[in-house]
């Protein structure tokens, strides 16, 4: 037995092992820049949709100037552009469907989580999901084909009955004589036809529905039972535990939930392209017909072309801009809840 | 006076219980409305011809070129988010603990979750359709290949939070296992942590399929839709969303009557997709404890 060879294997192994480390350090750092660069697609994806709609709108913000968010002229004919019917629409109809999206969805959180006993819960909350599964064209067919005709002949004479300066029963409402201003934003030139800004926002408000629950859902989750038990034995009534108690606890996140759900109405386009009208007349009133940032680039980028074409990239650089800081607001308040739970 | 309290009370907890009830019924309501009318008409447009012809016979025509658009779309798309959207969630959980750039991502990708989808359409135009004229040295030229990318930056975001969320569910005890016997990390996440999140994996790449099978508006000035069959990624490409959305608007009842069979098809296609997810889903959970 040499000492020389008992020593020389387990050196050709401690040789073989380093390289294999050194191979497994070398391997592991080049895995881990192509995983970061997959990341950092994510990061480019979002500076390119702004930066590649900025640099081809460029040429009507140049044009208009400030002029392009304050003038209410959209005119092909003449190669004039200005943003205010489209962005008007676009608030306006996201503003309905919170109006109408919030409350009912805080009564399902509401019956998902106080009211409803277990074996609900799940089946109402799936169906619920439902709904936030069903396409934007098909909420966009059954708007345009069910549902508009729907607000023409039910609800929409009625609002114009009871809140419009020219009714079309032709009896002015107390109402409107009394309360100065009010008949300016149920006016309408045609009482039976459903598309409008109002008919659109009720859509959205069933689209979104589904997402706002959702959150309120998941975050009257996560206040500590025993907070509400000792509400409950001290003698409150369920309304008041949600009111004073689950509400305040969860209010950062519930509004960021609201918010998630305006990002989403803010951007959506089909089912608003079909139940908005499309008309580029400026008006106050909710029962007009309009048309939306994202239904106007919808409907008209395929033909466009020149300035026409950059107008239409500018209000998408708008929309993003705008979609971009509400849902950066959702999600800063939607995290503070998770900072608290401590995630 | 505390009796009429306590009666007030109760008063206004019975009204809001009333209302709670009464907004889940609305939800419901819209629901059911919506199922059933595309469930009905839709029915009536569901005849043979709907999945052998194609729509350039418009009337006496099917959808069968705008379904097979469709899913080479949705494969293109999936096929092309899936490995950057697995490599990116997959960086976010177990890559990027020691970096400020993780959060920061994993919160734009939230934002990029919820972003207006016709913007990451014309992203698409600018940086794809756009650059083909110099390409081709032509025109302008549409192509299913767009379309695809563009829905692929849809389902991106859909797969890195899934992928992030069920690697993080992975117990740390595996990691310390598979690195104390000498296993590099990259191993480790493939070998180990990707297959052990797989079925979670899987559930989110389903989920961005039924997201992107409905996307129509990214399409428009994408794949911007042809009335024939194609099977190149090249050509311009039509898909079920997209011929939806021009049949609807078409004056023609008889047009009207394919829009609906084409929604009832996507609806059916779209709502069996989160079906199946949620199944995988509900194993995948079974299968960790």
């Amino acid at each position: 037995m040499h000492a020389s060879a008992s020593t020389a294997v387990p050196s050709a192994e401690r040789t073989a092992e380093a390289a294999r480390n050194a191979k497994d350090t070398r391997d592991d750092r080049i895995f881990g820049w192509v995983l970061k660069g997959c990341a950092l697609i994510v990061l480019l994806a979002l500076v390119g949709a702004a930066g590649s709609t900025l640099w081809l709108g460029s040429d009507a913000f140049r044009t208009f100037g400030f002029g392009f968010l304050t003038s209410a002229t959209w005119d092909p004919s003449n190669d004039q552009y200005g943003a205010l019917v489209p962005v008007m629409g676009t608030v306006g109809t996201a503003f309905i469907a919170l109006l109408f999206a919030v409350p009912v969805s805080f009564g399902i959180a509401l019956f998902l989580t106080e009211i409803a006993p277990q074996w609900l819960r799940g089946p109402v909350s799936s169906a619920i999901e439902l709904l936030a599964g069903i396409p934007s064209i098909i909420y966009g067919m059954w708007g345009l084909f069910i549902f508009a005709p729907f607000v023409a002949e039910h609800i929409k004479p009625w609002l114009m009955n009871n809140f419009s300066a020219d009714p079309p029963d032709g009896k002015v409402s107390f109402l409107v004589q009394h309360v100065p201003g009010i008949g300016k934003f149920f006016s309408s030139e045609y009482p039976f036809f459903g598309a409008g800004v109002f008919t659109a926002g009720l859509v959205l408000a069933v689209m979104i529905i589904p997402f706002i629950s959702s959150v309120m859902r998941e975050v009257f989750q996560t206040v500590p039972t025993r907070l509400k038990e000792s509400a409950y034995a001290l003698g409150s009534s369920t309304w008041e535990v949600v009111w004073d108690i689950v509400v305040p606890y969860t209010r950062t996140a519930v509004i960021g939930g609201i918010f998630l759900g305006l990002g989403r109405a803010l951007g959506e386009t089909m089912a608003v392209a079909f139940v908005l009208g499309n008309t580029f007349k400026f008006s106050l009133s909710f029962l007009e017909t309009g048309s939306s940032i994202a239904s106007t680039i919808a409907n008209q980028f395929g033909e466009a072309q020149g300035l026409q074409r950059s107008a239409l990239m500018a209000l998408a650089f708008l929309l993003f801009v705008v979609t971009f800081i509400v849902l950066l607001i959702a999600r800063l308040m939607l995290r503070r809840l998770k900072t608290r739970e401590g995630k | 006076m505390s009796a009429s309290l306590y009666t007030k009370r109760r008063v206004k907890n019975v009204l809001a219980m009333s209302f709670s009830l009464l907004a889940t019924a609305i939800g419901l309501f819209f629901l059911a409305w919506i199922l059933w009318e595309t469930l009905s008409q839709g029915l009536a447009g569901l005849k043979p011809q709907l999945f052998t012809k194609i729509t350039a016979y418009r009337e006496e025509g099917g959808l069968a070129n705008a379904m097979v658009g469709s899913l080479i779309l949705n494969i293109l798309g999936i096929v092309i988010a899936t490995p950057i959207g697995v490599a990116a969630g997959a960086w976010l959980a177990e890559y990027s603990m020691r970096s400020k750039l993780g959060p920061t991502i994993r919160f734009l990708n939230d934002i990029l979750l919820s972003a207006p989808s016709i913007v990451l359409g014309l992203f698409v135009y600018t940086i794809v359709v756009l650059p083909s004229k110099y390409l081709s040295g032509g025109d302008i030229t549409f192509s299913g290949l767009a379309g695809g990318i563009a829905l692929a930056l849809i389902a991106l975001p859909v797969i890195v939070r899934t992928t992030d969320e069920m690697l993080r569910l992975v117990p740390g005890t595996i990691r310390e296992a598979a690195l104390s016997l000498g296993v590099p990390q990259w191993k480790l996440t493939m070998q180990i942590l990707v297959r052990s999140a797989r079925s979670g994996i899987i559930t989110g790449i389903l989920l961005a399929l039924a997201r992107i099978s409905g996307e129509t508006a990214p399409l428009l000035f994408t794949a911007f839709g042809n009335n024939f069959m194609t099977f190149n990624p090249l050509d311009k490409m039509p898909s079920l969303p997209q011929v939806i959305y021009e049949y609807t608007k078409d004056p023609s009842p008889d047009i009207n009557v394919l829009a609906w069979a084409g929604a009832f098809v996507l609806t059916m296609f779209v709502l069996a997709l989160s079906l199946v997810a949620r199944f995988v889903f509900s194993r995948s959970k079974v299968s960790h404890d």
